[in-house]
């Protein structure tokens, strides 16, 4: 019974790195990972485009971490690792592209849209306001309305 | 009549754009080294391990610079196209082989024939992501500067070889 136990327990230390097996932090300094991490959430994985480079588990992306955090033991700055990638990969790696000629139709663009389509709706909205006219109730309609809301009050 | 010109023309500019989206293949991501540099390194030969291959050897030459691995299926789809230019002579094919074992892909070429005078071999992909590579197959077109003219991103069918990569050659070569 004793045996049982102490061997599960054992069994229990061992399995530890099984688990472990996703992400692991290859350096030993926990500042160092905190700033990948903090990196590779705002990276795009170049092979499953809507991943993170820091989701992705594509042969890729594991190598750019690994570049990423030889950079990081470089001491460079975030800046520097930024343009090291887009210098290679261009602004797709970026989740943020940075405002240029090239990317303002994407910055812009969903402002744009918003505007046209308030404008819109704005010009249909008055349009339809100022085609609303009143039209004169006479008296007998008037008496035709009582009578239905009298009649509808004696239903059950 | 005239009520429905406005939304049909609207539905008709957003079919053309979906059109185009969907032509469009999201793969390709435009290269920022087309136009710069070729970014240097050397790297051992898979044949001759103890020799370096570098492009700095290839200075005042034309030449291709493909990326590739034996476990690739998309270079075993380009393969034959290499074969086919490199026998044209048109340009020299120099290879890279990308995160591969160097048996498997001894065997690989062996097997279905040796398009490169050279093959360098970079088993941890850093040549690759100093090329901006981030799948197999991609070529690059050199000039005799060492300037990356082109990039293809997948692998080369006989069209783009024919219409885009020759004249190209052709072009650069007459510089």
């Amino acid at each position: 019974m004793n045996m049982k136990w102490i061997t599960l327990i054992i069994m229990a230390f061992l399995s530890g790195p099984v688990w472990a097996g996703e992400a692991r932090p290859l350096a030993d300094d926990p500042a160092a990972e905190a700033r990948l991490k903090h990196l590779a959430v705002e990276l795009r994985c170049l092979v499953c485009q809507n991943q993170t480079l820091a989701d992705s588990n594509a042969p890729l992306a594991e190598d750019l971490r690994r570049e990423v955090r030889e950079m990081i033991a470089k001491n460079m700055s975030d800046q520097e690792i930024i343009e090291f990638l887009t210098a290679r990969y261009g602004d797709f790696v970026l989740y943020r592209p940075p405002l240029k000629a090239t990317t303002t139709l994407l910055w812009v663009g969903p402002f744009v849209l918003v505007i046209i389509g308030a404008t819109v709706l704005i010009i249909t909205l008055r349009r339809r306001a100022g085609k609303v006219v009143e039209v004169p109730v006479t008296e007998d309609e008037h008496r035709r309305v009582e009578q239905l809301l009298a009649e509808g009050g004696k239903r059950p | 009549m005239n009520r429905f010109l406005l939304p049909l023309s609207i539905f008709i500019v957003v079919v053309v754009f979906l059109g185009i989206g969907l032509k469009l293949n999201p793969r390709e991501i435009p290269s920022p080294l087309v136009g710069k540099a070729a970014p240097d390194f050397s790297q051992p030969q898979l044949f001759e391990p103890t020799k370096v291959f570098s492009p700095g050897d290839m200075k005042g030459k034309v030449w291709l610079l493909n990326f590739w691995a034996s476990w690739c299926s998309g270079c075993k789809t380009e393969h034959p196209v290499l074969m086919d230019l490199a026998k044209s002579g048109e340009v020299p094919i120099y290879g890279m082989d990308y995160k591969d074992q160097r048996d498997e892909a001894m065997t690989w070429l062996s097997r279905w024939g040796n398009p490169y005078p050279v093959v360098g071999v970079d088993d941890a992909g850093r040549v690759g992501i100093n090329y901006g590579v981030y799948g197999v197959p991609e070529t690059y077109v050199i000039d005799k500067q060492g300037v990356i003219r082109y990039k293809q991103i997948g692998p080369l069918d006989p069209d783009t070889v024919e219409k885009k990569i020759i004249p190209l050659v052709k072009q650069l070569e007459a510089q």
